[in-house]
């Protein structure tokens, strides 16, 4: 089924390299995690990597801010950056002719940012703005506050940080963290598409070898919830969030997490969705899926209703999650498998969901899963095997947030 | 090796398709040359309320049971509307083709039934909500009703809440029988595919589709370009479209406009990054080039703190006037080229990529544009071309509509 090559190359200051030579593809899409996640900001700076990751842009190396622009712009690199709980990304797909010019800007800016103080302020502003917008997207506010009260902090923060800390913030906080984040130990660079293995493991050795330092220790967890809460605030819509707690990519019982999702949500034959949409019309959006964080496996739920009909929505959506481990059929085993196993081939015609999907793969796993290998062990999965894997580990502890005109009733 | 393939069946149903010799999967569907510029009168949001119905299942299959194949298959599926298209598609395994086609034929015939209607429309009123609670939504409809007033293209897709309590399935069955005729049909498929044995399939279960011929008024538009202001003091933010004219989705002009959409505001590098994103008066600027038939509009949006939106709409038709006295200049063609052909090469890698290019080339050109020749043709705009443009269409005139807590924007 898979005729695409993985390699991996690590540095001896930690730093490595993963790559998946696809072939009948002139593309190449590049993905790099950098151990600066938002659990990493200073506890009175919430918000740093997000500001951070905006002001590496403004120059670099020996190009400032248009000289840049104008280089990853010429190279034709679509372009896509974010700060996510546990690391910053770094991602591009271009043409595989332009690959190694691109890793060379993005070397100046991942080791050599100006930093310019001028700029520093424009920065702070856009992640400001950023976090503004949030208040007029519902449903992104919803799963931010769901995040927060679900996991313990600094696991649960949003990654844009909080308005008041955001307002005082100094230049110089957000520079120290840079140096003490954008280092070469655990930072991880996928590549995927068309390239030469022999060729871009030197171009990358010779870029990020002289690199050294490295990050701070994980930060110790604190307390989360509560388990449930309601932001109140006039929307069309009540917005339902729920999250429960579940396996991570390093369990055994991994596969039959994500299988047992596909039953809930995989599809529009899903439970979710013919429950709660098909039968009862109750809302036009619910759905589920499995959320991984290093060690921590989690399912996010949400659902959009009127205000109305938003107390039927969230009975129906929880007693389809209680009932989950009570049994489910062949068929609906069958259809989660071959959902998930189309994905991963589909996946696998595209360089930029293969370079984010091996980034990930290292980072929980510490190696890159084959798609024969993914495929292999979707298969091995009986009815009975989800069965157990839900007895152990049923839909439960539901950590519930709402958002809307009116609180709704949570059953104990 | 990408190979194109056509053919017409006799009651009016083109076939077009491009096989692929590397793909690991296929894409495969309808498009329907309707939308909501074709609704007469109370048919408001009828064409994407029938689009939720193609769901609800056939002589052959109930609802459930659509939904239920989709997923035995693996396939991702799914269906849009626009003003103008209406599109359901599959992208599956190679092995899956003939039951998708199965499926999809079949729903292009399906049974309207009264109780699904009257469910769905509680779907769709929720969809609606959801979409009012999302400033960028509500505000291109409202942009979109400025701009073309009462004509077709300023319906909302959605409807509205007047229109959609008001449809009766009766409507809808007339709409259906007076749209989804055979030759305002177009069956596409990318991939991996033996088109010979496509041709059968659909021939099998298409022939006996009635041939009735389908008009849509192409009347041409009458932009007000007039400014108009929502206010919705449960915003945070400053929400601003600006649409003005440009050319068609069959004008030899479209890649030029492609190319001028992208140097004034693409995400990095254009004029609107450096004017109001890069200082930070907007943490989003950005313009987007929208071909229609017969019509076409670019369309700049923002998102900034209210206390600014003043000083965002002067500098960003500051900007189109200095593009359309400046113009383009050479580093600026260049990158927009380079970002514009590297964005269509990435997309048509994977087979829905190519689907989507292959039906909406065949829709608004009766004609197969290869990857190569839509690159050639990114390649060969000049600045004068863009220039030309940019002068002609006086890009700086808009339709200016702003969404949020102020009560006026001028």
């Amino acid at each position: 089924m898979d005729p695409s090559k993985i390699y991996t190359h690590q540095l001896d200051n930690g730093f490595v390299l993963v790559a998946e030579h696809m072939e009948a593809v002139s593309s190449a899409s590049f993905t790099f995690l950098l151990p600066a996640g938002a659990k990493h900001d200073p506890a009175d700076g919430l918000g740093s990597a997000a500001v951070l990751l905006d002001w590496v842009f403004r120059g670099a190396g020996n190009l400032d801010s248009r000289q840049l622009d104008s280089l990853l712009d010429g190279l034709g690199l679509h372009r896509e950056s974010s700060v996510a709980i546990e690391y910053t990304v770094l991602a591009g797909a271009l043409l595989g002719d332009n690959l190694h010019q691109a890793l060379d800007a993005y070397a100046g800016i991942i080791r050599r940012p100006h930093l310019p103080a001028e700029r520093f302020d424009p920065s702070r502003q856009l992640v400001l703005q950023q976090l503004a917008s949030q208040d007029d997207d519902p449903r992104s506010k919803l799963m931010v506050g769901l995040r927060k009260r679900h996991f313990p902090e600094p696991l649960g923060r949003n990654p844009l940080g909080v308005h008041d800390q955001l307002s005082v913030l100094q230049g110089s906080t957000v520079a120290d963290l840079h140096q003490k984040s954008y280092l070469p130990d655990r930072t991880i660079l996928a590549v995927a598409g068309s390239f030469d293995w022999p060729k871009l493991r030197e171009k990358v050795s010779s870029l990020f070898t002289d690199w050294s330092g490295q990050p701070a220790p994980e930060p110790e967890l604190g307390s989360a919830g509560p388990k449930t809460d309601h932001l109140s605030q006039q929307t069309a819509q009540t917005q339902i969030g729920i999250a429960y707690d579940s396996v991570p990519p390093t369990h055994p019982g991994y596969y039959r997490a994500c299988l047992a999702v596909a039953v809930l949500s995989g599809g529009m034959s899903g439970r979710l969705f013919t429950e709660v949409r098909e039968k009862r019309g109750l809302c036009y959006h619910v759905a589920a899926r499995h959320h991984v964080l290093k060690g921590r496996g989690t399912v996010l739920c949400y659902a959009g209703t009127a205000d109305d009909r938003a107390q039927q929505t969230l009975d129906v959506t929880l007693a389809e999650l209680k009932r989950l481990p009570e049994g489910i059929t062949q068929a609906e085993l069958d259809r989660a498998k071959i959902g998930l196993k189309a994905s991963l081939i589909m996946q696998g015609e595209s360089t930029t969901a293969r370079s984010a999907s091996a980034a990930a793969d290292y980072y929980h796993l510490a190696r890159v899963r084959s798609l024969d290998e993914i495929s292999d062990a979707i298969d091995a999965v009986r009815v009975s095997d989800l069965l157990d894997h839900l007895q152990q580990f049923p839909p439960t502890d539901f950590t519930i947030l709402t958002l809307g005109s009116k609180k709704l009733e949570v059953p104990c | 090796m990408l190979k194109f393939h056509q053919a017409k069946l006799d009651n009016g149903l083109h076939i077009v398709a491009e096989s692929s010799d590397t793909a690991r999967s296929v894409a495969f569907g309808f498009f329907i040359r309707t939308g909501g510029r074709d609704e007469l009168g109370p048919e408001i949001g009828l064409s994407h309320f029938l689009e939720h119905m193609m769901f609800k299942g056939t002589d052959r299959r109930s609802a459930h049971d659509v939904n239920r194949e989709f997923d035995e298959m693996g396939a991702k599926y799914n269906a849009f509307t626009s003003n103008e298209n209406t599109v359901y598609y599959g992208n599956v395994l190679p092995e899956f083709l003939p039951r998708l086609a199965d499926l999809l034929a079949d729903m292009m015939r399906p049974s309207l039934r009264q109780e699904d209607f009257d469910m769905e429309k509680k779907v769709i009123l929720e969809e609606m909500a959801m979409y009012e609670d999302l400033p960028q939504h509500d505000l291109a409809d409202k942009a979109l009703k400025t701009h073309f007033g009462e004509h077709g293209l300023g319906n909302p897709v959605i409807g509205t809440k007047q229109s959609i309590t008001g449809l009766t399935s009766a409507q809808m069955r007339d709409y259906f029988s007076r749209r989804y005729a055979a030759g305002n049909m177009l069956a596409v498929a990318a991939g991996a595919l033996d088109f010979g044995q496509f041709v059968d399939l659909i021939s099998e279960r298409c022939s006996q589709w009635d041939k009735v011929s389908a008009q849509r008024d192409l009347t041409p538009a009458k932009p007000s370009l007039g400014t108009q202001t929502f206010q919705k003091t449960t915003l945070t933010r400053q929400h601003l479209l600006l649409i003005s004219p440009a050319p068609s989705a069959q004008d030899q002009d479209r890649f030029a406009a492609a190319i001028l959409a992208n140097a004034v505001g693409d995400e990095t590098g254009s004029r609107y990054f450096w004017a109001l994103v890069e200082p930070a008066l907007a943490d989003v600027a950005c313009c987007a080039y929208q071909p229609l038939d017969g019509a076409g509009m670019f369309m700049s949006y923002f998102c900034c703190d209210p206390d600014q939106a003043e000083k965002v709409v002067k500098i960003a038709r500051a900007e189109l006037t200095r593009f359309t006295q400046d113009g383009i200049t050479p580093d600026e063609l260049a990158r927009s080229a380079n970002k514009t052909a590297s964005a269509l090469t990435l997309s048509s890698e994977v087979p829905m990529g190519r689907f989507v290019s292959l039906g909406m080339n065949w829709q608004y050109l009766q004609q197969y544009r290869s990857l190569a020749a839509d690159l050639d043709s990114i390649r060969a705009v000049t600045a004068e071309q863009v220039n030309r443009l940019a002068r002609e269409l006086t890009i700086d005139r808009t339709t200016t509509v702003a969404l949020g807590p102020l009560e006026k924007v001028v």
